[in-house]
């Protein structure tokens, strides 16, 4: 589904990614994880298209998409979540979920601005459709409230619902449970789930090791910007290289 | 009632409210200042597209506004064109020239942004007032004749009036249209954040070129009719003063409201006439109202407007309780 092949990255004199290869199979959950300034981010930055690469190459489906922009890969079937929740806060729940649905409606502006009548049948399936994304995230009952004023657990909740609106093929979650107390972050757990049994295939950078361990069937660990190790939650958390990252050498 | 119905109504009651507007004000005076309320409100709803609705600044829309008053002014008091047919290459050319600055200047954000229309905005007055062979200068240029359908010429308020709140009402009647789309929920994105709208799959770069063009062709046509309006043009009605102007009442009326631009333009033309009453400090109390309006209402006359319709029926249902 997407592979990854000798990412670098270099800001300035410092190599935040070191030639980072992973692939990540199709109908999957994978975790990233790894301490602190280890990279997590920047690569899922540089896979979303919003930073650019030193070197290296992004498949997805087979097809070279390094380099391409976030709304590109949007059309392909690639969406993102935020660490800090990106939400639309002036508008409301439901309409962050049909901004969701852009790559799935083709309106312009002018027959917008006229009301055509096929701007107006399109509006209302994306609308019908948005509706749905909110039933599956559980949001019908709030479908009209400004986004600004989510409490942050529910915030995250409609990030998710908005990235999953155009059906992806993909989707990158970086931290989905940062800030969320325990009870939300075994609803997100469910939620991934789901998720992925709805057939998008989810990748995950997360601090949070009970989630990345339940969920995760494959676990990247990265270190200091180079892949330390791969595998399942179990090799992983056996892996003694991977425990010195975390608790430093002995 | 669905909030298309509410919509559709609503729009309908303000227009109904507009064009019955001139039997209660038979003064000339009167009705001349509306005709300005009318031209600014049509440029205050353009730019409110861009400043409102996609959360872009620019300091140089009254360039625009002036584009298309001398185009029009030019073309036919100098080399005798139908009015008509200037309007509509000042609106073209005007657009033209928008979706050409557009792409690099939208490049720019916050600070840089307004840097750079501002800058837009100097450079096309110096050229109203230098080039004096095409636009006479700073004396300004006469003799711009009235639009006219067949027989019937806009030569007196009345027939301004309408003129040119027909053109300001179908302007408000699109940026509603617009505000509840695709296009204006993905503008609304970027103003939010610009980094989840592209992650969404919005083109951010080519809507707000878009966007920009709109707007300076609508502020061209206001611009056109208000030189046919005047018949005489002068770059001092289109200087750095007026972008900053039309940017306040933006401001002022609620940023991303469509009725809050009208309000905005209604106030901030309305309210110099009235202080006249104040003598020499009338401007003293102008500023004054404003820094009252935007610290009492800082989602503008729209927002508290909205805030005192919802205290009261909360208040009513209470009541009712």
């Amino acid at each position: 589904m997407l592979e990854i092949r000798g990412m670098t990255k270099k800001f300035g004199g410092l190599i935040a990614l070191d030639d980072v290869s992973m692939s990540v199979g199709k109908g999957s959950i994978t975790g990233i994880i790894g301490p602190n300034g280890a990279g997590k981010t920047t690569l899922f930055n540089i896979v979303t298209g919003l930073y650019t690469r030193s070197s290296g190459e992004v498949y997805l489906e087979g097809t070279d998409v390094s380099g391409y922009a976030p709304e590109n890969l949007a059309r392909l079937g690639l969406v993102r979540t935020f660490q800090n929740v990106e939400l639309f806060g002036r508008m409301t729940v439901l309409e962050n979920v049909m901004v969701g649905l852009h790559t799935r409606s083709r309106s312009g502006i002018f027959s917008c601005s006229l009301k055509w009548p096929t701007h107006i049948m399109e509006e209302k399936r994306i609308r019908d459709e948005a509706m749905q994304r909110l039933e599956f995230t559980g949001m019908t009952g709030i479908a009209d409230i400004p986004a600004g004023s989510l409490p942050f657990g529910m915030g995250r909740r409609l990030e998710i619902a908005r990235a999953l609106a155009p059906g992806p093929k993909i989707m990158l979650m970086d931290e989905p449970a940062a800030g969320l107390n325990s009870r939300e972050t075994l609803d997100l757990a469910d939620l991934i789930r789901k998720i992925r049994d709805a057939g998008t295939t989810v990748v995950l950078v997360e601090h949070d090791m009970e989630l990345v361990m339940d969920v995760c069937e494959t676990i990247v660990v990265l270190n200091l910007g180079r892949k330390l190790a791969e595998g399942a939650p179990r090799e992983i958390q056996e892996n003694p290289a991977v425990i010195a990252a975390y608790l430093g050498e002995e | 009632m669905t909030e298309a119905k509410r919509d559709i109504l609503g729009f309908l009651l303000f227009a109904a409210a507009v064009l019955i507007a001139p039997f209660f004000f038979a003064d000339s005076y009167i009705l001349n200042v509306l005709v300005f309320v009318g031209i600014n409100t049509l440029l205050a709803v353009a730019l409110n597209l861009l400043l409102g609705f996609a959360g872009q600044i620019s300091l140089g829309h009254a360039a625009f506004f002036g584009l298309g008053a001398y185009i029009s002014g030019v073309m036919t008091a100098a080399h005798s064109f139908d009015p008509w047919l200037a309007m509509l290459i000042a609106a073209v050319s005007t657009g033209v020239a928008a979706f050409i600055i557009g792409f690099p200047i939208l490049k720019l954000k916050g600070h840089y942004l307004a840097m750079a229309t501002l800058g837009f905005g100097i450079i096309v007055y110096i050229v109203f007032n230098e080039t004096v062979d095409l636009t006479g200068g700073p004396s300004g240029l006469p003799g711009i004749p009235n639009l006219s359908l067949g027989e019937f010429s806009f030569d007196n308020d009345i027939k301004n009036f309408y003129l040119i709140w027909a053109f300001t009402l179908l302007a408000m009647r699109i940026s509603l249209n617009l505000y509840r789309s695709r296009i204006g929920r993905a503008l609304r994105a970027i103003h939010d954040s610009e980094v989840a709208a592209r992650v969404a799959g919005v083109n951010v770069k080519n809507l707000k070129v878009q966007i920009f063009t709109m707007s300076a062709v609508i502020s061209a046509l206001a611009g056109s009719l208000y030189a046919h309006t005047m018949t005489f043009i002068s770059p001092a009605s289109f200087g750095f003063n007026f972008s900053v102007e039309l940017v306040t009442m933006v401001i002022i009326g609620g940023l991303g409201s469509v009725y809050g631009s009208f309000m905005g333009a209604a106030i901030l033309t309305l309210l110099p006439e009235f202080l006249r009453i104040f003598h020499d400090y009338d401007i003293i109390v102008y500023g004054l109202l404003l820094i009252l309006i935007i610290m009492f209402m800082p989602g503008g006359l729209a927002g508290g407007f909205r805030t005192a319709l919802e205290r009261l029926s909360r208040s009513r249902k209470q009541g009712a309780d």
